[in-house]
């Protein structure tokens, strides 16, 4: 968020936050706390099994607290900040107990490392709290590759996937580099660039639904760019774009599909081809 | 005026109770990038310039008044407008005048009203001094005055510029530094970089759009 | 790409020219190589990361610096300007400032007018307003030039006439001037420079905008490549400069980074053709330039941007459009579907100050919050940031009193009680559970046709069990913290 530099007046004129160093990570952990995600939970539950199965190979003992929700984007986004606070808080509350916290998603993530800060700006007593949820906040990838630092072997057969990356994702977190190296660790594993990679894929949560025409003329730019890629298939670390993305596909009657990449990566390091 | 008082006063509103921010310029940061060997000043301005289709000489003092003069002949142009008040607008007409060289030299040495027809349509070419260059982007710095006017440099079809090798610096910076803008512009100082040039028809670059189609620089290697 | 099923309500709003426009072939195409090209020339302009964003930064803390003293800056501008033989004018309204220009140009019974380029005095609607009261007012930037002789607005801040090919170009040329058709380029440019160079000798002022106003030294300062703003602002006897009061910055040498960010930012290039330093009127020595200089401020809603801190960064803006260039929406649909003087991300976080939120309603939602935008923009405005404060302005009921001109456009009590409901269910952990339970088990049941989303994606179907339930199932606990 904009910070408030020299002058301490609510009013005073704000500049762009310094820019942060390269993220230093802690030693691996003996525990964490899963955060499932919502669109995860309804969706794409597997991937947040997946994720799970992730971290247990690596020695990791994994918390999933029974309640858990969202994370309080949608009403953000969507300017019902109050809604969006009371859901935020509930989180924050319940994370509230010094353990990493690993997100399957780059803009839930994003959420806390980002903006729960504004969205508890008026509230400086709780932002300490939402600073050291920040602090131990980890997106999926980003964890594994740089907490865990895995070493894995790819059980799988040759194939080639393209990698989509949530706008949220890659502009907070740089979530596309963390995916890009750990899938670079996977030895049958190619990774093909596709057209306007950077783009979005138009599903900017209610915006999918508020601005159906220019979402779906995005995601249908995006679809053929997935498939013209040449890959197999699509993996994204994103729920949200998972689902525009496959639903586009769905009614286009494409036979090309996308899959969360925790399930890619679980397929691939533990040799479980499920159907 | 009420207006701005209105526009003030909510202004200062806006701001009841802070501080200014600190001026925390970094010169480091529009000069590091953009300093050069001196060797290397002048092959960088070139070759920016020569990109967007200037026309560069590098030559000497002496060699000049007759460069101009062929490039106007070889152009078939019938005259060049000039300034017979400053130290190279005399040289060009000592040179004009013993070298019998066929295009007219036109004086430019009363106000535009008296003559702005002629000057829209009819000039071919101009020959104007620069008070210096800019390395990092290419650019000549022009500071029109009385004895060479602003319009000199924009209605011919065709600039001439001379260009003292010793007067190019690495950056913009720099040159306000160095000529102290800051202390007194002039009526209209202006940074040229090359002839007119748009792309405001599906991208495509064409020149000549408003200013002169062509510049020609002439570097003058012992100035 | 195939038409969508109409929508209910479109009108004339955002949503309905989107449709249209997301239906012209040529006007996607037209976009899509316009913006590829530009970000790819920005790219190339700017290929070391850590000069860029340090001249972001500096160009970020220099418009900052400039804002946190704005009121001074002017007052000090004013007085600069004035000493060397400016006239400043000052205008709360696009109405005063056009009455500011109006009564400039009949004081010298003008009635031609050639302007270089300026988005303020599309704000103003000036051209209108001066046709109305009988003074001819000519575009002479080639691709204003060009939309002005087709009755249409530009549809981007810099390439005005993007949206358009060479061959449309060409069959205009020809419609309104009467000349040959043709293809090439160079030819068409030559066309307009004949054209416009007789208006540059008759005409009585000259209008521009400006890029920079310089406090330290009263200087405005004017970027172009084509010359049209060098002969806007030196032939005609008198020059009128609008601009909005947040271009002031404060000293000579806070351009040159802003400078560098806005011409690689905009086209890719190091700088452009002509920059354009003015300082007064022609002297009493002096062979040419206008013998008067004029300087109208206008306000027209900047200073309820600039009333919030938060929102006050949308004022650092240098009017480069990376912004646009880089926006998925502007590229689908250019920049006529905003239906406002300032398209783009830009257009969206600046246009509800100046109009009022009722009457661009759409504009804070019509983006994905993709973040490229901000990613690009030289002097770090958070537009998403921006753009979600909007939002939150447009929902506020009159009661919570929107900071925002207009504000509550949006404002359904509905829609507000959809998320106090949604709220309730994800602060409750028995009602979510319950949820869960109810849309994996019942998801087989789901409509198949969920309004706008099923538009474009099959019906969502619900896994058949949560992450809650597998997860509880495979740690084996219950609620382990």
């Amino acid at each position: 968020m904009s910070e408030l530099f020299y002058d301490a007046a609510p009013n005073a004129t704000r500049v762009a936050p310094e820019r942060p160093g390269p993220r230093t990570y802690p030693a691996k952990p003996a525990e964490v706390t899963l955060f499932g995600t919502c669109v995860v939970d309804l969706f794409f539950p597997e991937a947040g099994l997946d994720a799970i199965r992730l971290l247990e190979r690596e020695g990791i003992r994994v918390h999933f607290p029974q309640e858990q929700s969202c994370c309080g984007q949608p009403a953000w986004t969507s300017g019902y900040v109050n809604e969006a606070r009371e859901v935020a808080r509930a989180q924050l509350n319940l994370l509230d107990n010094g353990l990493p916290v690993v997100v399957p998603s780059g803009s839930c993530a994003g959420m806390f490392r980002q903006h729960y800060r504004e969205v508890f700006a008026e509230e400086p007593d709780t932002l300490k709290r939402v600073d050291n949820l920040a602090e131990r906040t980890f997106e999926l990838t980003e964890f594994l590759l740089h907490v865990c630092k895995v070493d894995w072997q790819d059980l799988g057969q040759p194939t080639q996937i393209a990698l989509h990356t949530s706008c949220s994702a890659r502009r907070e977190m740089n979530t596309h580099l963390h995916a890009r190296e750990l899938l670079g660790k996977l030895a049958n594993v190619e990774r093909l660039d596709h057209d306007h990679e950077s783009e979005c894929c138009g599903f900017g949560g209610t915006f999918s639904v508020r601005m159906p025409e220019v979402s779906g003329a995005m995601v249908l730019d995006k679809t053929r760019s997935l498939r013209e890629s040449g890959a197999a298939e699509m993996v994204t670390a994103d729920g949200g774009c998972l689902l525009n993305i496959n639903g586009s596909l769905e009614k286009q009657k494409q036979t090309f599909r996308g899959r969360h990449l925790a399930s890619f990566l679980w397929e691939r390091v533990s040799g479980e081809v499920k159907p | 005026m009420s207006a701005r008082r209105n526009i003030l006063n909510k202004l200062r509103a806006g701001l009841a109770g802070t501080t200014p921010r600190p001026d925390d310029f970094d010169e480091g940061l529009v000069t590091r990038p953009w300093q050069y060997a001196p060797e290397d000043r002048i092959t960088r301005l070139r070759s920016l310039m020569e990109a967007v289709h200037t026309e560069i000489h590098q030559l000497t003092c002496a060699e000049w008044p007759a460069k101009v003069q062929e490039l106007l002949e070889h152009r078939g142009l019938k005259n060049l407008l000039y300034a017979p008040g400053t130290d190279h607008g005399q040289t060009l007409s000592e040179h004009w005048q013993q070298s019998n060289a066929a295009p007219e030299l036109l004086a430019y040495d009363r106000p535009i009203e008296e003559w702005k027809e002629e000057l829209f349509w009819q000039v071919d070419a101009s020959v104007t001094g620069t008070v210096g260059g800019i390395a990092a982007t290419g650019s000549l710095v022009l500071w029109p005055d009385r004895h060479e006017p602003r319009l000199m440099s924009l209605l011919p079809p065709l600039h001439i510029a001379l260009l003292k090798a010793s007067e190019v610096e690495d950056n913009l910076y720099g040159m306000m530094q160095k000529q102290n803008w800051s202390a007194g512009l002039p009526t209209n100082l202006l940074l040229v970089s090359g002839p007119s040039k748009t792309a405001d028809i599906e991208q495509v670059l064409a020149y000549g759009a408003h200013g002169p189609k062509e510049l020609v620089v002439l570097i003058l290697e012992d100035a | 790409m195939s038409q969508r099923i109409p929508v209910k309500e479109l009108t004339d709003s955002f949503r309905g020219r989107a449709v249209g426009a997301l239906a012209d072939d040529q006007l996607r195409t037209n976009f899509r190589v316009a913006m590829d090209s530009l970000m790819k020339k920005r790219a190339d302009a700017f290929p070391d990361e850590e000069e860029r964003e340090g001249l972001r930064e500096l160009g970020n803390h220099i418009k900052a610096r400039a804002l946190s003293r704005l009121p001074d800056l002017l007052e000090q501008l004013e007085t600069r300007l004035t000493a060397n033989g400016v006239k400043v004018h000052w205008a709360e309204t696009t109405e005063e400032a056009n009455r500011i220009v109006h009564s400039i140009i009949e004081a010298k019974q003008g009635s031609q007018v050639v302007k270089g380029k300026s988005m303020v005095s599309e704000e103003m609607e000036m051209n209108d307003y001066l046709a109305e009261r009988n003074i001819e007012c000519l575009e002479s930037d080639m691709g204003e030039y060009i939309v002005q002789l087709d009755g249409e607005k530009p549809s981007h801040i810099i390439m005005p006439a993007i949206h358009k090919n060479r061959f449309q170009v060409s069959k205009l040329f020809h419609d309104k001037l009467g000349v040959d058709e043709t293809e090439d380029v160079n030819e068409l440019i030559q066309i307009g420079r004949r054209t416009l160079r007789q208006k540059f000798l008759e005409a009585d002022v000259g209008v521009s905008g400006v890029n920079f106003a310089i406090a330290e030294t009263g200087t405005l300062l004017l970027v172009e490549n084509e010359g049209n703003g060098r002969m806007s602002t030196t032939a005609p006897p008198v020059h009128i400069a609008v601009t909005g009061i947040e271009k002031v910055v404060e000293n000579l040498r806070d351009v040159v980074p802003l400078l560098s960010l806005l011409t690689r930012s905009a086209l890719g290039q190091p700088i452009t053709t002509y920059v354009n330093m003015i300082s007064g009127p022609r002297k009493a020595d002096e062979l040419d330039g206008p013998e008067e200089v004029h300087l109208v401020l206008l306000d027209n809603g900047r200073s309820g941007a600039f009333a919030d801190a938060q929102l006050r960064q949308t004022l650092n803006c240098i009017r480069c459009g990376a912004c646009m260039n880089h926006c998925p929406v502007y590229t689908r649909v250019g920049g006529h579907t905003y239906g406002e003087v300032y398209p783009g991300p830009i257009g969206k976080i600046i246009t509800p100050h100046m109009v009022g939120l009722h009457k661009v309603p759409d504009h804070p939602s019509a983006s994905s919050l993709c973040g490229a935008c901000g990613e690009v923009c030289p002097v770090k405005i958070p537009i998403p940031e921006m753009l979600q404060r909007l939002r939150q302005e447009n929902v506020k009921s009159p009661a919570e009193q929107p900071k925002v001109k207009d504000g509550g456009a949006k404002y359904s009590r509905k829609e507000r009680a959809i998320w106090r409901f949604w709220a309730r269910l994800n602060t409750s952990p028995v009602f979510y559970r319950l949820f869960l339970w109810g849309a994996t088990r019942f998801g087989k049941l789901a409509p198949k046709n969920v309004g706008p989303w099923t538009e474009n994606h099959s019906a969502p179907v619900p896994a058949r069990r949560s992450l809650h339930d597998l997860a509880k199932a495979h740690l084996n606990q219950g609620d382990q913290r």
